[in-house]
């Protein structure tokens, strides 16, 4: 996964709670290869009208958000299903980080397993940003991951937090699978254990 | 010190701990379905095998169509492609695998139990995230995603913070006509779908010590639906009577070994839970979602509620957005919202004792609207024929499928048709989860039987009366 030190982009405000992981991409798209590629795919129903137009009302097909690299949004972001297609399909429209107070845990855990950053701030704090985005659409964002800080449109910087081994991976571009190959050792000492502790799992 | 059930697992599972905190878990089983492709693509594009083939399970469920027997009848190329894939995946990486032909095939979380792989105290994953079913027996078991799937696979252990702990006490005894569906989906209302986020929740309480196994596997299930990462019940003599005899449970000396370690399971009388959550059952009455997320839920004798009574801004414009995609007036009652379709099933209310429930609604009448039951696993499929219970939905002018995910999430060729309305036993009532532009009521298998006979949401407490 390519690494992630500090990314600045146009950042686009999503108003809704609840942004399931459904909407992000439709299930009738997950039989799609991820060597396919996700990008025409996010949000493919929710940014359409019933004729299945683009949607002007839907502020991501606005023409100032074309290059958009940040999202922020609401509460329970990624909620629901657990589908890393979801991040997939942000990640192929070139979103590296989304900013909202909350997160659905599964997708959280995605984002980062994919290289973006999923920063969490206050629910105040996010409503300001998204109202000044809407008042100056195009505006962008920074997130620094070395410093863990986030400048909002207006320059004011936020402090936030992410789990420090997921930030540790991130800043190194680290793929975890080799990482926990190298703990060999310690994985055959607890299964020892384990097969010790409840050997009928295993026979 | 006073443990948790959860903190008591979770120790027992740490291969070690970081000093940023972070927890590498070993991983007792792991559940693979047709939507675990990622994960074996992953691990052969790094030459990698499964570490532990023999702790692994796959069955498909997502994309079997239900009108099908074999692989080979499906006409769809991409689902057949995918479950032969699934095939070809189990045979190379040697891990169990029920196929259509096994007479085991079911929806993940319907078949680890029922085999007995879901066990208590174990640590269970699967790349889904209705994982949170298993913790019914007393295991920790959390969905994850693709990149973690791999992750599993190759090394048999999974990166974690440790959630938060969090009890829901549900005390009272439920009312006549109310079940396990009720009862988490006033949760949800209650607590709402972010309730839970962060948190692996135990459900304590009367309401759940009088409930059966397939009634908590309903209440678990649904945990991630209020946002919990895992949702657990503690084993007691139900839960044992249901391990026993299962293929993979323990047998004779390992089961009474078993047996002994299980009973140390239960949270200690003075453990300490992060939060707290107290539920009247006395309450509770059959609930029906009104809109796009699980938490818009009120009694069926309720009405669609009015968003200008919300005072958050944010809520009251998701709010606005629900009655607009479902189409659904302010005041509306519940029972005058007539449906166009019925589906009973999923890994939420697909097993057996959801189906006799269905059946006792069913019986002796007929169905107005095109009523789907679609059994959770084989194996319930065939239980439920050798009660007679594929009759009773018949002579009701239902259609009686193979087990399978269906209309749950609409990818395997079931699908609720734009603009159209369904009462759903499933557990997602999303914005174009049954199908684009499809509009969802979620109900447990008896509301949705009352619906199916009557089309529309109906107080099913009045049918079963009538009986
Ligand atoms: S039945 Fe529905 S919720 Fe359950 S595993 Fe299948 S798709 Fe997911």
């Amino acid at each position: 996964m390519d690494a992630f030190t500090t990314f600045t982009a146009v950042a686009v405000p999503l108003d809704a709670a609840n942004v399931d992981t459904d909407q992000i991409i439709p299930a009738p798209f997950l039989s799609r290869p991820r060597a396919d590629g996700y990008r025409d795919l996010l949000f493919y129903r929710v940014r359409r009208d019933a004729d299945g137009e683009m949607n002007p009302d839907f502020t991501l097909n606005q023409d100032a958000y074309k290059d958009a690299g940040i999202i922020v949004a609401d509460r329970n972001f990624g909620c629901g299903s657990s589908r890393e297609n979801a991040a997939w399909t942000l990640l192929d429209n070139g979103f590296r980080s989304v900013i909202a107070p909350s997160f659905g845990d599964i997708h959280y855990n995605n984002q980062m397993n994919n290289g973006m950053v999923p920063v969490i701030l206050p629910d105040a704090v996010c409503a300001t940003i998204r109202a000044q985005l809407h008042a100056g659409p195009g505006a962008r964002i920074t997130v620094d991951l070395q410093s863990n800080r986030v400048t909002g449109p207006d320059g004011t910087k936020y402090e936030f937090a992410i789990p420090e081994f997921n930030r540790y991976r991130l800043l190194e571009g680290l793929d975890d699978i080799a990482m926990t190959l190298d703990l060999e050792a310690d994985i055959a000492a607890c299964e020892a254990r384990r097969r010790a502790q409840e050997g009928w799992l295993f026979r | 010190m006073a443990k948790t059930m959860f903190e008591k697992i979770w120790d027992r599972h740490v291969v070690l701990e970081r000093d940023d905190g972070q927890v590498l878990l070993y991983i007792d089983r792991h559940l693979c379905h047709d939507g675990s492709r990622a994960g074996f693509t992953k691990l052969k594009s790094l030459g990698l095998k499964l570490r532990r083939p023999e702790q692994t399970f796959a069955t498909p469920d997502h994309y079997r169509p239900s009108t099908v027997k074999t692989v080979a009848q499906i006409e769809d190329p991409t689902m057949r492609g995918i479950l032969e894939q699934l095939v070809a995946n189990a045979a190379e990486f040697g891990i169990h695998h029920f196929g259509l032909d096994s007479g085991k095939q079911g929806i993940a979380h319907v078949v680890g139990p029922e085999l007995g792989i879901t066990l208590p105290g174990i640590l269970l994953v699967c790349g889904d995230s209705h994982t949170a079913t298993h913790g019914a027996l007393g295991a920790f078991a959390f969905g994850i995603g693709a990149s973690e799937v791999a992750h599993v696979m190759a090394t048999q252990t999974l990166w974690q913070r440790k959630p938060k702990s969090m009890r829901i006490t549900v005390d009272g005894a439920l009312g006549f006509g109310v079940a396990a569906k009720d009862v988490i989906l006033a949760i949800i209302g209650q607590i709402g779908t972010a309730g839970a986020t962060g948190h692996a929740v135990e459900y304590a309480g009367s309401v759940i010590r009088d409930m059966g196994m397939e009634g908590r596997m309903t209440i678990c299930n649904m945990t991630i639906e209020a946002g919990g990462r895992a949702g657990m019940i503690a084993p007691d003599d139900k839960t044992l009577a249901y391990c026993k005899g299962r293929e993979f449970a323990p047998k004779g000396a390992d089961w009474d070994a078993a047996v002994e370690y299980w009973k140390t399971l239960p949270s200690d009388a003075d453990a300490v839970f992060d939060t707290d959550i107290a539920v009247d059952g006395d309450a509770i009455a059959p609930m029906v979602t009104w809109g796009t997320s699980p938490e818009n839920v009120v009694p069926v004798t309720g009405a669609v509620p009015d968003p200008v009574a919300e005072p958050d801004p944010v809520k009251r414009k998701s709010l606005e957005g629900a009655l607009a995609y479902m189409d659904l007036k302010p005041g509306t009652r519940m029972t005058d919202i007539a449906v166009d379709k019925v589906f009973i099933g999923s890994c939420t209310n697909g097993r057996i004792e959801d189906l006799r429930i269905a059946a006792k609604v069913a019986k002796g009448r007929r169905a107005a609207v095109a009523t789907l039951i679609v059994p959770g696993s084989t194996l319930v499929k065939r239980q439920a024929e050798a009660e007679g219970l594929d009759r009773i939905f018949i002579d009701a002018g239902m259609e009686w499928r193979e087990s399978a995910c269906s209309m749950c999430v609409a990818q395997n060729g079931d699908y609720l048709e734009p603009g159209k309305r369904s009462a759903s036993t499933s557990n997602r009532n999303f914005m174009g989860r049954q199908g684009e532009g499809g509009r969802t009521h979620l109900v447990g298998p008896a509301m949705a039987a009352a619906a199916a006979v009557t089309g529309r949401i109906t107080d099913v407490r009045q049918m079963m009366e009538e009986n």
